[in-house]
């Protein structure tokens, strides 16, 4: 690790490297970026000077220009999407969009950093039901005429049943006898990770969207306890971009590069849909399974969606009334 | 003056020790080498050190966190009996329930830190410059229940000594009521610890009301080990005299404690077992493993077996009375108690995910390395802080009054 590296990653050196590191202007911005509010509470200047910093820092590492926006929520709009997976095909597009369109970590051969994906797509197998079992059970003895008192065997998973089978690899999607299930960040309206954090370092933006700021994220990792969703991811190692995978069309609270021991997850692509543009996940997906839009709008697709189809939200019965809904035709 | 007299000859006497004790402090110096290293190895390259990933995001640091929370809220085991029934043999020494709170709590200061991912961030949730989520996130209950309580402690600990040491007399009306405060205040510390977890609800292993009183039971019968530990070994080694009747009343405190821990652990159980639904299956990955994966299972039923056998053997007084069997119980209801709470409860709460899948955590050495660092920082302080208070109590250091006129 050389010098440089090991000055950020112990900010709190941050004093020392100002009275030693001969490039000074460089261990004032550690310092400085070090020692940042929180992005809520700073005035105008302060985030355009927090913002020039992390331009700066980011330009210089990736060798390219990065752009760090802070496009604040739009008036008039709840942001909201919605699922049909009667549609989806479990391809991943808009995993590997996503990831590209948001900087997550790749894989790093050498191990210091770990792969991140916000969006994890779960397969379902269809189930069936067994023949030869339909008279087993526990408990089960020969010639006892009581029946089975305490379960049938011949019964399998049926429906949305939540395995985590999400690492399934087939030669061509989709599988038969499965169907696809997609799993984000749901941008809770009561979200349980936003209560927990002890630095309101995430919180709900007035578009709706649950936000990080990654400055102020102290990686106590509360937040992922508390995600029903499984949604959130951390950064355990220092996150690993190739310089040419880099988007740097980027926002302060969305797609920005992260740093080590701190906590990310899907934002809607703040940097994409407060420009009025659609997610990159919905521009992605090859079947129109996703659609997007103000959930304020009764013109939206979105709404139309809500209005029209069989809609069912996840976990329904822990009440965190998620702004991600999934459908059927 | 004589203040900072007091703090001299006690830190004087406590590092002075015969060549039992120089080992006891190097060997812990050993652990406390690896602790710098592998403390550098994360905070340089990041928590990817450890054994944890986005599945499993926490482990040995939190379960260990937990632990000492009890360890250091059953400090009121010893001062409940000492002010509220006025139990002489333990009066005498309850300021060392007081220091092993104080250990306590430094040592799940170090294993917060270890956890959280931005250490040098630290500052984020001080009040004032920082943002502090209170009420709200029950984190932050714990960081002032805890702050308060070692600073309770502290200063109980240390006026006691102190009046000892000039044989001065105590202010009833400054110490007593500190005292009833601290006892109220060990139970809040576990009961928001608890809180902390609890409150969880997308955890089912941990979604329970039971956790609470659950949790402060079992830290009653851990702590009281630790002290019976601490009490004997103390008698052993130094001029300190601690009676058995100090030790046969924690004793009994731990039975009873270890007999209650049992039985909610039982109702768990069966309240998980009997209906089976998807809730239960942190706990049955735990008691029997799951879908092939059965690294909890062995650490379960250990902890059960030394419980159950600790909780029996116990109940027999000739026992209890048999100091050199006293001491081999406690040491392993202290395990037990750990197993129980730390790699039972912690470590299955996080298997299944909540989207339902498997994951098997296995902590990294780097990990290990830190962990057992940070229990010998603790241990390490409270041998100190220990032998310091025994030779308070003994008389061994006391004030001079002929010198204090001497000085400027
Ligand atoms: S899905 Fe998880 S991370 Fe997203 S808002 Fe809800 S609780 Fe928070
Ligand atoms: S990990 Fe970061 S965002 Fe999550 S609760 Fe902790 S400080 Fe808040």
């Amino acid at each position: 690790m050389d010098r440089r590296e090991f000055m950020k990653s112990i900010g709190i050196t941050g004093a020392a490297a100002l009275l030693s590191n001969p490039d000074e202007l460089e261990a004032k911005t550690t310092w400085a970026e070090h020692f940042q509010k929180a992005f809520r509470l700073m005035t105008d200047d302060e985030k355009d000077q927090a913002i020039k910093r992390l331009e700066e820092r980011y330009s210089e590492e990736h060798g390219r220009e990065v752009k760090v926006g802070k496009e604040p929520a739009m008036d008039g709009v709840l942001f909201g999407q919605a699922l049909n997976i009667q549609k989806c095909i479990g391809c991943r597009r808009c995993v590997h969009s996503c990831v590209k369109e948001n900087n997550q970590s790749r894989h790093d051969p050498q191990g210091n950093a770990t792969e991140i994906e916000w969006i994890r797509v779960v397969k379902m197998e269809k189930g069936n039901f067994s023949a030869e079992d339909r008279d087993h059970g526990h408990p089960f003895k020969k010639g006892e005429e009581y029946g089975i008192s305490e379960g049938g065997h011949a019964h399998n998973n049926v429906g949305v049943v939540l395995e985590g089978e999400h690492y399934y690899e087939p030669k061509k999607v989709p599988e038969k006898d499965s169907f696809y299930f997609p799993i984000q960040c749901h941008q809770c309206e009561n979200p349980p990770c936003v209560k927990v954090c002890p630095v309101k370092a995430t919180y709900r933006e007035a578009d709706g969207v649950v936000v990080i700021d990654y400055n102020w994220c102290i990686g106590c990792r509360m937040c992922m306890g508390a995600c029903p969703y499984w949604a959130r991811r951390f950064n355990w190692g220092e996150p690993n971009i190739p310089k040419d995978d880099l988007n740097t069309d980027t926002h302060y609270l969305g797609n920005r590069p992260r740093m080590k021991g701190v906590v990310e997850k899907c934002h809607f692509c703040l940097q994409r849909t407060r420009k009025g543009r659609y997610p990159a996940c919905v521009e992605a997906c090859p079947v129109g399974a996703r659609k997007f839009g103000n959930l304020l709008d009764p013109e939206s697709e979105v709404r139309k969606v809500l209005e029209r189809k069989r809609v069912f939200r996840l976990k329904a019965d822990l009440n965190t009334f998620p702004k991600f809904f999934y459908y059927m035709d | 003056m004589k203040k900072i007299m007091f703090a001299r000859d006690f830190l004087m006497y406590s590092v002075k020790g015969g060549v039992k004790f120089y080992v006891w402090l190097l060997f812990l110096g050993f652990f406390i080498m690896l602790w710098g290293f592998g403390n550098f190895q994360q905070l340089t390259k990041g928590m990817i050190v450890t054994g944890l990933n986005d599945q499993t995001t926490w482990g040995l640091y939190v379960a260990n966190f937990v632990f000492l929370v009890g360890v250091a809220a059953s400090a009121v085991t010893v001062v409940f009996p000492s002010y509220i029934y006025n139990y002489k043999p333990l009066k005498d020494v309850a300021v060392i329930g007081e220091l092993v709170a104080i250990a306590a709590i430094i040592m799940s200061t170090l294993f917060i830190t270890n956890h959280i991912g931005r250490p040098d961030r630290a500052w984020h949730f001080s009040p004032g410059i920082g943002i502090f989520n209170w009420p709200d996130a029950i984190l932050t209950w714990d960081m002032i229940v805890l702050n308060v309580y070692l600073v309770l402690n502290f200063i109980c600990a240390f006026y006691f000594l102190y009046k000892k040491y000039s044989r001065g007399k105590i202010n009833k009306w400054f110490y007593m009521p500190l005292i009833y405060i601290s006892i109220f205040w060990a139970v809040s510390i576990h009961t928001v610890t608890a809180f902390m977890l609890n409150t969880m609800a997308t955890r089912p292993m941990w979604f329970h009301s039971i956790v609470p009183i659950k949790f402060i039971a079992s830290a009653f019968a851990a702590g009281p080990a630790f002290i019976i530990l601490a009490f004997i070994i103390i008698r052993k080694n130094t001029k300190l005299i601690i009676s058995d009747a100090a030790i046969n009343k924690m004793s009994e405190i731990m039975t009873y404690a270890l007999g209650i821990t049992l039985f909610l652990s039982f109702s768990e159980i069966v309240t998980e077992l009997y209906p089976g639904t998807e809730h239960s299956y942190s706990l049955k990955y735990l008691m029997f493993g799951m879908h092939g994966l059965t690294q909890l299972v062995p650490w379960f039923w250990a902890s059960v077996i030394i419980n159950v056998t600790a909780f029996i053997v116990l109940l027999i007084p000739a026992a209890r009375k048999n100091y050199a069997l006293l001491f081999y119980l406690s040491a392993l209801i202290f395990a037990g108690i750990w197993i129980e709470k730390g790699i039972g409860f912690i470590l299955s709460g996080m298997v299944p995910t909540p989207i339902g899948e498997f994951v098997e955590y296995t902590p990294s050495i780097i990990e290990i390395f830190n962990c057992l660092g940070n229990w010998a920082i603790g241990l390490f302080i409270f041998t100190l802080l220990v032998k310091g208070a025994a030779g308070v109590l003994t008389g061994e250091i006391k004030h001079d009054a002929l010198n204090v006129s001497n000085q400027p």
